[in-house]
């Protein structure tokens, strides 16, 4: 069930260059035509500077847009004004901090229980059978869904917050670690074993390291419905983080808060994940890419 | 009509193997014996679905025979021991590790020091010409730079008996027969026996003393044919009239076998 080839994190990234819908040309256009068509190699400064610009579009079309005054929607100094005010003032660095605090232990949380847990799924069958059904369960069920619940029991504290946050890394950590011991290939767990390695060596020293890029391909997975669950869960009770900030701001109407929020969510979102893949590339480097 | 040799250091002792395929069952080994001497080479070959592979897997204790047993330097076979090293089709090097590492992986587990294991992975290195990159990822080398990779981590542990499982057989032409060469060249250096299974015919003759011709359904050893050339073997060797000689009975014998489920043998 698991696939043949392990996931690398590059493919489901803006890497310049890669991914997309490649354009082929038909098959009687001009010969000196490059065969991937739209898709040609650019150099990373060349991409960068077009991703920049790219921004730089977007932001002079959001600017206009406002400008022709769409009803209540703030221009882009209005909300770098309110950001810099929020970093004054230190709201913005206290709401960031608060949630990442959240999701950083959430998520720490998760993974570390799902590692070894994805470990027991994929090595022991009857584990498996124990556990599996209650993953399979839980991951069809959004970890927003699981908020009432979590408030109820546990009140409107830090924990049902945290909770949510953990399952959401947990569940979707578990999947892909149990994927990668699962897709270990069997010759190489022979290999081992000819050379004289017993069961737990094989697993230490070959199962572990084979399911490496599955399990960070998970934690990155996990890290974004983490960071994804925070806010959401913000929403609904607390006393700091953005998530609340963007509630507040909601009751008052103060659209630029908002944006300032959603901004700063989607840099820091952005910001862990390339940190994760950054980490990802240097312990995977071994991997055979096409 | 198998040799019986004193001494073997493999001996296959009525080795019966029955796997259930979807719901139905299916020998693939129906009562093997065979010998093999010490520091003989012998290339077992057959059409697929002989149970040559097999064979070799119960050798190496991959697998539990259903009856019978192997027998390897008189202790029997219960298990993978670095007593029987194993060389994979697919190479099966642990891409994580350099190829250092991959051959000093064996030693390793055996817990030897640091600058012992390091002086036993370069002299095997060296033998199969791979020193210049010791230091470099699996993913980085060649097909043929790969298996010697594998073969000198199978010769590192020391094992008595070396197991080869269509080693070159995801090779294309060319590197094969310098692997063969090769693979010769290390054997002469560094005597072992040797059991190594393919299903080329050309491969079989030319690396071997003896040729098991195996059949299939169910898989047996159907014929044995000594292949009395010289070591070393050369490249004109295999262009002689005795080569091709050999070549069309182990041909004959595996290509132009009774119908095991029709005409009596």
């Amino acid at each position: 069930m698991a696939p043949k080839n392990p996931p690398t994190a590059a493919d489901t990234s803006l890497v310049p260059g890669g991914g997309g819908v490649s354009t082929e040309a038909p098959e009687n256009s001009p010969p000196r035509k490059p065969r991937n068509g739209g898709n040609r190699k650019f150099s990373r400064k060349v991409m960068l500077s077009i991703n920049l610009a790219s921004v730089a579009a977007g932001i002079i079309g959001w600017w206009l847009v406002s400008a022709i005054g769409i009803q209540g929607l703030p221009g882009p100094v209005e909300v770098i004004e309110r950001g810099g005010e929020l970093m004054a003032n230190g709201t913005l660095a206290e709401d960031s901090g608060a949630s990442l605090a959240r999701v950083l232990t959430g998520f720490a949380l998760g993974t570390l229980l799902a590692i070894p847990v994805g470990f027991l799924m994929g090595w022991y069958t009857v584990a498996r059978g124990i556990i599996e059904p209650y993953v399979q369960f839980f991951r069809t069920i959004p970890p927003l869904a699981i908020i009432p619940l979590a408030i109820v029991t546990m009140g409107i504290g830090e924990v049902p917050k945290v909770f949510v946050i953990f399952l959401a890394a947990f569940l979707s950590c578990v999947i892909s670690t149990f994927q990668g011991v699962v897709g270990v290939e069997n010759t190489l767990i022979n290999a081992a074993r000819v050379l004289g390695a017993k069961s737990f060596t094989v697993f230490i020293r070959v199962v572990v390291p084979a399911s490496s890029p599955f399990i960070l391909v998970g934690m990155r997975i996990g890290l974004g419905a983490a960071w994804a669950t925070v806010v959401a869960a913000e929403l609904i009770a607390a006393p700091n983080g953005l998530g609340f900030r963007m509630q507040q701001a909601q009751l008052y109407y103060d659209l630029p808060t908002i944006f300032v929020s959603l901004i700063a969510i989607g840099i820091l979102g952005l910001i862990m994940d390339r940190l994760l893949l950054m980490i990802e590339a240097r312990l995977t480097r071994w991997q055979e890419r096409r | 009509m198998t040799t019986e040799t004193k001494n073997a250091m493999i001996r296959f002792e009525n080795l019966h193997q029955e796997f259930t395929l979807s719901g139905s069952k299916f020998t693939a080994l129906d009562g093997v014996n065979l010998s093999i001497a010490d520091g003989e080479f012998v290339t077992v070959v057959g059409p697929s679905g002989c149970g040559k592979s097999t064979m070799l897997n119960a050798a190496a204790g991959l697998l539990d025979p259903t009856s019978g047993r192997v027998v390897v330097d008189e202790l029997e076979v219960d298990g993978p021991s670095p007593r029987t090293g194993v060389i994979f089709q697919q190479y099966a090097l642990f891409p994580w590790l350099t190829v250092r590492k991959n051959v000093e992986f064996g030693l390793k587990l055996k817990k030897m020091p640091a600058g012992e294991r390091r002086a036993i992975a370069d002299h095997y290195l060296d033998l199969v010409g791979l020193t210049r990159f010791a230091e470099a990822l699996p993913k980085e080398l060649s097909g043929g730079m790969k298996q010697r990779c594998a073969i000198a981590r199978a010769y590192a542990v020391n094992p008595e008996i070396l197991l080869m499982d269509e080693p070159f057989g995801a090779l294309d032409a060319l590197t094969r027969v310098h692997m063969q060469e090769q693979l010769l060249e290390t054997w002469t250096k560094e005597r072992r026996t040797v059991m190594f299974v393919t299903h080329d015919v050309d491969e079989s003759v030319f690396l071997a003393s003896r040729v098991i011709a195996m059949a299939a359904r169910p898989g047996r050893i159907y014929q044995e044919i000594m292949i009395d050339l010289p070591y070393p073997r050369t490249e004109s060797m295999r262009l002689s009239d005795e080569f091709a000689r050999l070549r069309a009975r182990v041909w004959e014998a595996v290509y132009h076998q009774p119908d095991a489920k029709g005409a009596d043998e």
